[in-house]
């Protein structure tokens, strides 16, 4: 009896689209999959819904005028990518920001992070089903908007950090409320802990699901969290120090097996050196001026550029024209909240880019993401992509 | 590690490849033919002391009326054992307009060789799945081309036209009928 039904059932493998529009895709991507039963046989994404032409744009303007598309890379933390455009662009034309600016860059890239991690954790955990980190992530990200906006009136495309330093310096009351951040930081992060990380049924969807090796994961050019999960401690915090990173003690948290979970593990111990970072920059901040002194290089104060015309002229023939670049390309990696974010530039001598490449790590992550998908079940498709942390404005460019 | 050893190191085993060696800003980049690009990377990926098992970014370059062989392919290198870099530029003409795809070498190069082609039109011979990638596939033109149009081609894409036709239409629909 048992037999016969079993010859009547059909079996065929079901293509199903998963997204754009899906809420556990963080963005407009869409993955088409071929599953048998619930296992995934076949993954495809496709990116480019978000693609606006950044690299195009990017090389018919100046150096200077470029730097709010790059705030439109990673929305979420668009702070690092700014830190990233400028530092790419002071090395290119061989200036370097005065201590203090690089120290307020160090703070503020560290809060973006924080603001970046803290939405992957409130978004990853609501994908697999825990709703309440989600609420207490959004406040958390709050403050953080909050000071930034205190710091430059903007609280996501904030274009704070400039070519040769910082907008302008940062005050008191400032620094105040970050250090009262910091301080509470980590008693709240202990709060998310408390919720997820030994949480019985998050393990169950996260230990062992999306393993990828080391060496795997090098070749597949994972960067960031996603690649330390695996064991790796390549970070180009540490690797390539640029701003006051060599200046501040921190640890480079690793995972050991490369499954979702120690990719989790490694997210949270970053953000709680981040805080740590922060805290370090705080209490040895320098005093001094906030700006480069190199004239032909950096944008002149705009208080001064509103009553004074030789400023004025500067700025516009900086704006307009551009400054006078030597020729010659450079590559800059930083270690934006999603991994590798470099800069590669092609200078032909004028006040524009010739060529400019972004490497965007959500970009190199989304191509592994069949790597990671295919063989697991359908429902890990969902973990893949929380926990590989892509933002579709990056990865579409 | 000087950032010229790794360069002068492929310079001594593949002397007729490589054509132009430079320094700037501490990073080295090695120009060279296109022919033997696959054997190249091969190398610098096992030989021991060099290592470069990160392949950070590959991109193309247009250089329309500035240099004899119009295109470029960039392989931006990392080696995260030893922590050296190295840049490969490899020369593509227009008339041939294609590479072998280094692919075998570094998984990660797929969608960046896919963009390249998207962006560029530059072929990857022996891709495995060689498709546009952030554009439509019945996009006209190569878009970071020096002569494609900032503002975009002068005819819409036609997946955009049938969306707005589409809009017309159903704007003509009576709802309380």
């Amino acid at each position: 009896m048992i037999r016969n039904t079993e010859k009547t059932f059909e079996t065929k493998e079901l293509t199903i689209n998963l997204g754009p529009q899906h809420p556990s895709t963080h963005g407009v991507l869409r993955l088409s999959l071929d599953l048998d039963g619930e296992t995934v046989v076949k993954c495809t994404p496709y990116v480019g819904y978000l693609h606006r032409g950044v690299e195009k744009l990017g090389e018919n303007r100046t150096y200077f005028s470029a730097l709010p598309l790059s705030d439109r890379l990673d929305y979420i933390a668009s702070m690092n990518n700014n830190v990233g455009y400028v530092n790419a662009v002071e090395k290119l034309f061989g200036i370097q920001a005065p201590e203090r600016a690089k120290y307020i860059r160090t703070i503020v890239a560290e809060m973006g992070r924080i603001s970046s991690h803290i939405i992957w954790l409130g978004t990853h955990v609501l994908d697999i089903g825990a709703t309440t980190p989600f609420l207490h992530a959004m406040i958390a990200r709050e403050r953080i908007l909050d000071l930034f906006e205190m710091l430059c009136g903007a609280r996501l495309t904030v274009s704070y950090p400039r070519v040769g330093g910082v907008r302008n310096d940062i005050s008191q009351e400032f620094l105040n409320r970050l250090y009262e951040f910091v301080l509470n930081f980590p008693a709240e992060m202990d709060n998310y802990e408390t919720l997820v990380t030994e949480n019985r049924i998050w393990k169950d969807r996260t230990v062992g699901i999306g393993v990828i090796s080391a060496e795997e994961a090098i070749n597949w050019g994972l960067t960031g969290g996603t690649l330390r999960g695996s064991g790796v401690d390549y970070d180009v915090r540490k690797y390539r120090p640029y701003d006051a990173y060599d200046k501040v003690e921190f640890n480079v948290p690793v995972g050991k097996n490369g499954d979702c979970y120690d990719r989790y593990l490694v997210r949270i111990g970053e953000m709680r050196q981040a805080n740590r970072i922060i805290r370090q920059c705080i209490e040895n901040l320098p005093a001094g001026p906030v700006m480069a002194d190199a004239p032909k290089f950096t944008l002149p104060p705009k208080d001064m550029v509103l009553k004074d015309m030789e400023h004025l002229i500067h700025q516009f023939v900086l704006i307009t024209k551009g400054p006078t670049v030597p020729e010659g390309e450079i590559y800059m990696g930083t270690e934006a909240p999603k991994g590798e974010l470099g800069f590669y530039f092609v200078s032909d001598g004028t006040g524009k880019p010739y060529r400019m490449k972004i490497r965007a790590p959500s970009f190199v992550h989304a191509s592994a993401l069949p790597r990671l998908c295919e063989g697991g079940l359908i429902s890990d498709v969902i973990a893949n992509i929380g926990t590989i942390d892509i933002v579709l404005g990056e990865c579409d460019r | 590690m000087e950032p010229l050893h790794a360069a002068e190191k492929l310079k001594v085993s593949f002397p007729e490849e490589v054509l132009d060696i430079r320094e700037f800003r501490g990073e080295a980049s090695v120009t060279l033919r296109k022919d033997r690009i696959v054997e190249i990377c091969r190398f610098l990926h096992d030989e021991p002391d060099l290592f470069f098992d990160f392949l950070v970014d590959l991109c193309g370059t247009d250089y329309l009326g500035r240099k004899e062989n119009r295109f470029e392919v960039v392989y931006n290198l990392y080696s995260i054992r030893h922590r050296h870099a190295l840049r490969l530029k490899a020369e593509v003409p227009e008339k041939d307009i294609r590479i072998a795809s280094v692919v075998p070498v570094w998984a990660g190069a797929n969608w960046l060789e896919r963009e390249c082609f998207d962006m560029f039109g530059i072929i990857f011979a022996g891709h495995p799945d060689l498709r546009r990638v952030l554009l439509p596939e019945d996009w006209e033109g190569c878009p970071l081309r020096k002569d494609y149009p900032l503002k975009g081609p002068e005819k819409e894409w036609q997946g955009f036209v049938d969306v707005l036709e589409k809009a017309k239409r159903l704007k003509k629909f009576e709802w309380n009928k």
